[in-house]
């Protein structure tokens, strides 16, 4: 867009609805473009176009319109949309959702703006993601493995330590030649005490000097979060892209993004998709999560990992569905596991890492991993099938073999799923510990592994060995 | 080049309302504002239009003006489109990263096929040929594995299945460009150029001769799919199925490995990185047929999730006229759409912004009649110029919550011949490619039946139908299992869940990522069955001799037959007759205790 284009201010506005304002009378007004709206006290919020025509513009104002009158609003059109500034300097500083500096310090020194909405990766530029990282946590790296580059979101629900799993995360990430990640942290409508835990965990791991944080907290107006992903992954692509680091971009919680968006889709009276989201809430939240990857030729990475809460625990919910659609696979937190008090609360079964293939194995974690993995969840899924059977017929009548596999399923949920939340795990060791547990099972039905791995790691286990 | 049509009235998103419109038809291709973005016209009332505009629309400003290009949205046809990537209107998208790095940015404009690159003609008819629509005037070795017939363009208001014949005037063998003309047509004592490339309008779809019957199966080398619910070359599919339940895989094995001569891949509203690992691994997987790299035969339409919804509408269309071309030359093609969700959604993001009145969920009421006319354009048939070719399409579905009985499952279900179903709990318990048994059908079941027959087993159907049965007796016995275990169930049944497990897992459970397994010849899968088809039956005699099922669940050979699949490669077929023979021995032996 022409940025040498001259604002516009109007005084006086035609009707406000939710954060949504009409101005009619408008002239040379762009799709899209970034507003500044001043209020009675002259108070500046900030807005963009939503849709346009010859004599009268649709503005959504980010911070809302309480406060706004009809005949003293003044609103500026700035023929630009909106933008954030770039620069190095933005990491270890904290911003509103916005983009505007909340920890005292001065406006971060940038030589560029950048539209917030980005542009799409040409498919054919992009880099395929390879790069094995390890979390430390075994449910992850053995069985849902993240690479450099993906995008993989945790469905969680209220009450879940997703906040603990996440932050365990964040500190813990390391790809094989030990680079540390730069974390873009991006908060829409979460309670200020959570912001103060991932504020104080980075912290602790000493990675708050190495990330930005955008917070919009659940006090804050809640179609401001519309925008904060987004000046995000913004800040993240130049940081990736232009100054060649790994970016590590969390953002929680995408379940009020997604809701903010519909209370504007609302506002306009748009006909809604499912449960009153709007149709176009799959493209929005793709315009977000594509954000994600490697690009031929250039070192720096964004890999995603969004957080969302499943309403009522469920996962058919439009954003956790719309999100599986999108992200590259997804970790799981259950209920089931939680209340049975076993941290990180991953059920492994609906979780997934759809790039996992590519980054483990031989050259990348070890030969047996893919095979191990696969038969971890060939026989967690035969445990849940026995848990059911054992409940009507009890578990006397099982079968020897339906026997081992609850034996299985016991020690795989409290020794495999469950470890401390600084419990740093080395690859090789949540192997080995995978072994050890299937080895409770008779070797007759290891079919997921090779005759030459059994050979090699399989030790027969009597229960109590 | 382009006309003055109007100006700018309104913006919404990628929908813009174009006042005083002058001169434009419905379906005209236009450029909007001073970005010059491209744009399609859907509605016409009075003098204004609605556009539907292909590109991000910021900035965009009521009063900017309206330039029309004249015509419709078309695809150009010529040498160029194997082994290359395209976004949804046909654009390379290699050439947009030459021009604007690796963020794609507006307003680029770029031609579809590359002008500077020259073709070696080499013509197969001589001056003075007659010839007509659709015949063949030579060929240009477009790629190692796909020679490009350069045809005498069909007219577009072909209606007759015969066309005019004419005869060819001048000849001209050797190098060219796609614009260069590479023959003359002598009509009305006119000489007309025939170019090298030539255009047609995505949303129509190519004239042919006559249908024909789809009798011959495309080979997929997916057991669960050739055996049990095969594809006819020329034949629909839909798979629909929740997230990561196996939609995109399932494609891409079929991309790969299926015996059509060419592969269209659509990737509609999907990932990004998707595209990458086609892009990445193709160029690497050698055919088994040809020997030759799979990129050599492979176009891509990548129109993702994150690039602009119109040209998504759009992007299946290029993909099925570019479908429909090679398939004109004589090619079986197959074409994946992945997802045809996406485009659908696409469909109702316009509608929406249209206030046009929603029917179901917010589609509009022609979601219906667009999917049919999308599925119609599949078919094996003659072509104008006398040749033998297919579109084959295979449309993934993306349920909402995976449930199937939403609008794009329903209305696809109407329009498609085989359905395999993806389930989540076969996938959750990593059962892939999760196509569940006993939801998924093929009518194309009886056409194919006779081909495999005469081309590699007489034995196919009874086998395969003997092995359905398994499953279905399984699916019953599970339920009673589910609730008394399954030791309160007779031998014979028990027999029978024995079975279905060997057929499950050693057969239908098929893992794309194994050098071996991903890709099962015919032979091998006729081979593979034979031998637990004999183990059931054989088993069914000596349990009813009154042998224990343990006795049979203890033998050796179980675990051979589980691990064939991934043990005995393609063309070591005698080692799965030796695993018969072994069969037999351990069977005699059992046998001799029960007589
Ligand atoms: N035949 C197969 N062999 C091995 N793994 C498979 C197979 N099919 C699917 N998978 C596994 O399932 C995962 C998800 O599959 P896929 O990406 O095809 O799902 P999808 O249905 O396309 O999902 P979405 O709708 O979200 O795009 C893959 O990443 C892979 O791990
Ligand atoms: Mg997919």
């Amino acid at each position: 867009m022409d940025t040498t284009r001259v604002s516009r201010e109007y005084v006086g506005v035609a009707s406000i609805r939710g954060p949504l304002m009409v101005v009619e009378g408008t002239t040379d007004v762009g799709f899209d473009e970034m507003v500044e709206v001043l209020g009675p006290q002259g108070d500046r919020r900030i807005g963009r176009v939503l849709s346009v025509s010859r004599d009268a513009a649709v503005v959504e104002v980010f911070e809302g319109t309480s406060g706004l009158s009809i005949p003293s609003t003044a609103i500026r059109f700035l023929g630009r949309p909106l933008t954030v500034p770039v620069s190095l300097e933005m990491l270890g500083r904290i911003f509103d959702g916005l983009g505007r500096p909340i920890d005292g310090g001065p406006e971060p020194l940038a030589r560029e703006w950048r539209d917030i909405n980005g542009s799409p990766i040409n498919p054919s530029a992009r880099a395929y993601p390879s790069e094995f990282i390890q979390t430390g946590i075994s449910t992850i790296d053995g069985m849902n493995t993240l690479v450099r580059g993906q995008k993989l979101p945790i469905f969680s629900a209220s009450g879940l330590q997703h906040n603990t799993l996440a932050a365990q995360i964040a500190s813990q990430a390391r790809i094989a030649r030990r680079e540390e990640f730069c974390i873009v942290f991006a908060a829409m409508g979460i309670v200020r005490d959570v912001a103060t835990f991932f504020q104080r965990r980075f912290e602790e791991s000493g990675a708050l000097e190495n990330s930005a944080l955008f917070l919009n907290l659940a006090e804050d107006p809640s179609t401001e979060r519309v925008a904060t992903p987004r000046m995000a992954l913004t800040v993240a692509e130049y940081l990736a892209f232009q100054e060649g680091k790994h970016v590590l971009v969390i953002l929680t919680d995408m379940t009020n993004y997604c809701e903010a968006l519909r209370e504007i889709s609302s506002a306009r009276e748009e006909v809604p998709a499912r449960r009153g989201y709007p149709g176009y809430l799959y493209s929005d939240l793709a315009a977000i999560y594509e954000r994600t990857g490697r690009i031929k030729g250039v070192e720096g990475s964004i890999t995603q990992m969004p957080i969302l809460t499943m309403p009522n625990d469920d996962i058919t919910h439009p954003v956790p569905d719309l999100t599986g659609y999108i992200t590259e696979g997804q970790i799981v937190l259950s209920r089931e596991l939680g209340l049975k008090n076993i941290y990180p609360p991953v059920d492994v079964l609906p979780s997934l890492s759809r790039l996992m293939k590519d980054g483990i194995g031989e050259g990348h974690t070890r030969s047996d991993h893919p095979d191990i993995a696969s038969q971890l969840y060939a026989a967690y899924a035969r445990v849940k099938e026995v848990r059911s059977l054992a409940s009507i017929i009890g578990e006397e009548e099982l079968t020897g073999v339906d026997r081992s596999y609850l034996r299985f399923g016991e020690e795989f949920e409290t020794r495999f799923v469950r470890q401390g939340t600084s419990e740093d795990r080395d690859i090789n060791a949540t192997l080995d510990l995978a072994w050890d547990i299937v080895s409770l099972l008779p070797r007759s039905e290891l079919f997921r592994v090779t005759e030459e791995e059994i050979r090699q790691r399989y030790r027969v286990r009597k229960p109590g060995d | 080049m382009s006309t003055r049509a109007g100006s700018v009235e309104a913006v919404d998103g990628p929908v813009v309302t174009v006042a005083d419109a002058e001169g434009i038809s419905m379906a005209d291709l236009v450029e909007v504002g001073d970005d010059r973005l491209l744009g399609e016209v859907i509605r016409l009332e009075g003098n204004r239009a609605t556009v539907q505009v292909y590109e991000n629309t910021g900035g965009l400003q009521p009063g900017q003006l309206i330039h029309s290009i004249g015509g419709p949205l078309s695809a150009e046809l010529g040498p160029g489109i194997i082994g290359n990537i395209f976004d949804g209107l046909q654009r390379p998208l290699e050439m947009i990263e030459a021009k604007s790095g690796a963020f794609i940015s507006r307003g680029v404009a770029v031609a579809s096929l590359d002008r500077k690159r020259k073709w070696l003609f080499r013509p197969s008819v001589r001056q003075g040929d007659q010839v007509h629509e659709g015949s063949v005037l030579g060929a240009v070795q477009e790629s190692e594995l796909i020679e490009q017939r350069l045809l005498v363009p069909a007219r577009l208001n072909n209606v007759s299945s015969t066309g005019l014949a004419a005869q060819i005037a001048t000849v001209a063998p050797g190098e060219h460009g796609v614009a260069d003309a590479v023959a003359g047509l002598a009509v009305d004592r006119k000489e007309t150029a025939l170019l090298m490339m030539q255009r047609w309008p995505v949303r129509r779809p190519r004239p042919y001769r006559k249908p024909l019957l789809p009798d011959v199966p495309l080979i997929t080398g997916q057991r669960v799919i050739d055996t049990f619910f095969p594809i006819a070359k020329g034949g629909t599919a839909a798979i629909p199925g929740g997230f990561g339940t196996g939609k995109t895989v399932t494609q891409h094995q079929l991309a790969k490995w299926s015996d059509a001569d060419v592969v269209v891949y659509i990737g509609c509203g999907e990932r990004g990185n998707e595209m990458t690992e086609v892009l990445v691994g193709f160029p690497k997987l050698v055919d088994p047929r040809s020997g030759k790299p799979l990129m050599e035969r492979t176009v891509l339409i990548a129109n993702t999730s994150n690039m602009p919804v119109a040209a998504r509408e759009a992007s299946i269309y290029t993909g099925v006229t570019l479908a429909e071309y090679y398939r004109d030359m004589g090619y079986d093609v197959a074409l994946m759409a992945d997802s045809t969700s996406r485009w659908a959604e696409a469909l109702r993001e316009i509608a929406g912004r249209l206030e046009e009145l929603p029917a179901e969920e917010g589609f509009p009421a022609y979601l219906p009649s667009r999917l049919a006319e999308f599925y119609e354009r599949a078919g094996r048939v003659v072509t104008l110029g006398g040749m033998n070719g297919s579109v084959t399409i295979v449309g993934a579905v993306s349920p909402p919550g995976g449930d199937f009985s939403e609008p794009v499952t329903q209305n696809t279900m109407r329009f498609v011949r085989c359905f395999w179903a993806l389930d989540k709990a076969l996938a959750a318990a990593r059962h892939f490619p999760a196509i569940n048994w006993i939801e998924s059908y093929s009518e194309y079941l009886d056409y194919v039946e006779e081909w495999w027959s005469q081309n590699v087993a007489k034995d196919w159907r009874r086998l395969r139908d003997a092995a359905m049965s398994v499953l279905q007796q399984e699916n019953r016995l599970q339920q009673i299992v589910k609730l008394v275990g399954p030791d309160a169930l007779p031998d014979e049944q028990r027999h029978v869940l024995e079975t279905a497990r060997i057929l499950r897992e050693g057969f239908l459970q098929q893992n794309a990522m194994h050098p071996i397994d991903t890709y099962t010849t015919p032979q091998k899968q006729v081979a593979m069955l034979r031998v637990i088809i004999r183990f059931h039956e054989r088993g069914k005699d000596i349990v009813a001799r009154g042998a224990p099922v343990i006795r049979i669940r203890e033998l050796p050979i179980i675990v051979l037959l589980m691990r064939m699949k991934t043990d005995v490669p393609n063309d070591q077929l005698a080692k799965i007759d030796e695993i018969g023979l072994a069969l037999d021995r351990q069977m005699n032996e059992l046998e001799r205790e029960y007589i």
